[in-house]
């Protein structure tokens, strides 16, 4: 596993990331659904990690992947509270569209 | 050779199951198409030579994030086409946004092209060896409030769910 990374360059990482990235922001400003939301902000943080790994990878320093660990130790505490909310709201107005939460809106 | 086709594979599987999930209308589709991104993305940690991050990702996403995610469908009985048909303006607006989003970070960071970080010479730090030892000498009071997350997480999952009382 010693020279695998020599034909790949950083790069390519970056390049990835970031097209995952913009998938996970479409999403969220596209869809109306609120699961489907969740879902993107969870691609994007997948996103967030691969690119925190490479570079962990690339420099030789296991600081990038311990911090991949605790987001992902994150985001399992933030989809478990999430998806309560979205179920209370559910119970509540009988729908996941995020259009019926306009209380806030000006 | 054959790392880079596997790159390219295992890029184009994410992007696509990326780009489905946010197409596809069906929330039961989106979340399976999400499983295949996560376990591409696994691929990917696998080919950086992070074995432990690659096996935690697989049993984290694919394995407990996803099953609530299908639970929670299951629950609220979405696995049909619930979206009303809505203007094409937000739309439209929200493909110029994220567009001029990705531009920009491609833009950005073309420039750092001359930076190019030479291939470390140790391939081992994704090892679950290194790894623990790092985690456990350096981010140790970290890892153990991460756990105090994890209670307040629970708690409030539970306290979340629970039936109100009127």
């Amino acid at each position: 596993m010693k020279d695998v990374l020599i034909g790949i360059p950083i790069q390519w990482y970056i390049y990835l990331s970031v097209t995952i990235f913009s998938i996970g922001v479409l999403g969220v400003l596209f869809r109306r659904n609120a699961i489907i939301i969740f879902m993107c902000i969870e691609m994007m943080l997948n996103a967030v990690n691969l690119l925190m790994v490479a570079f962990s990878r690339y420099l030789g320093d296991t600081g990038g992947q311990v911090f991949v660990f605790f987001v992902m130790v994150v985001a399992a505490a933030e989809v478990a509270i999430g998806l309560a909310i979205l179920m209370m709201i559910f119970r509540n107005t009988r729908s996941t569209d995020i259009d019926t939460l306009n209380k806030l809106k000006w | 050779m054959l790392a880079q086709y596997l790159f390219f594979f295992l890029s184009f599987v994410a992007v696509f199951s990326a780009l489905m999930v946010i197409i596809d209308k069906n929330p039961v589709h989106s979340v399976l198409y999400l499983i295949i991104t996560f376990f591409a993305i696994a691929g990917h940690f696998f080919l950086l030579n992070a074995q432990f991050l690659g096996a935690v990702h697989i049993i984290v996403y694919a394995g407990a994030i996803m099953v609530l995610f299908l639970y929670v469908i299951m629950m609220l009985n979405l696995n049909k086409e619930i979206e009303p048909h809505k203007k094409n303006i937000p739309k439209v607006i929200a493909v110029i946004s994220a567009g001029l989003l990705m531009i920009c970070l491609v833009a950005v960071l073309i420039g750092a092209e001359r930076t190019m970080l030479p291939a470390a010479r140790d391939s081992n730090i994704g090892l679950v060896e290194n790894l623990g030892k790092v985690l456990f000498r350096e981010y140790m009071l970290p890892f153990e409030i991460s756990s105090v997350l994890f209670l307040a997480a629970m708690v409030g999952a539970v306290m979340l769910g629970k039936k109100e009382i009127h």
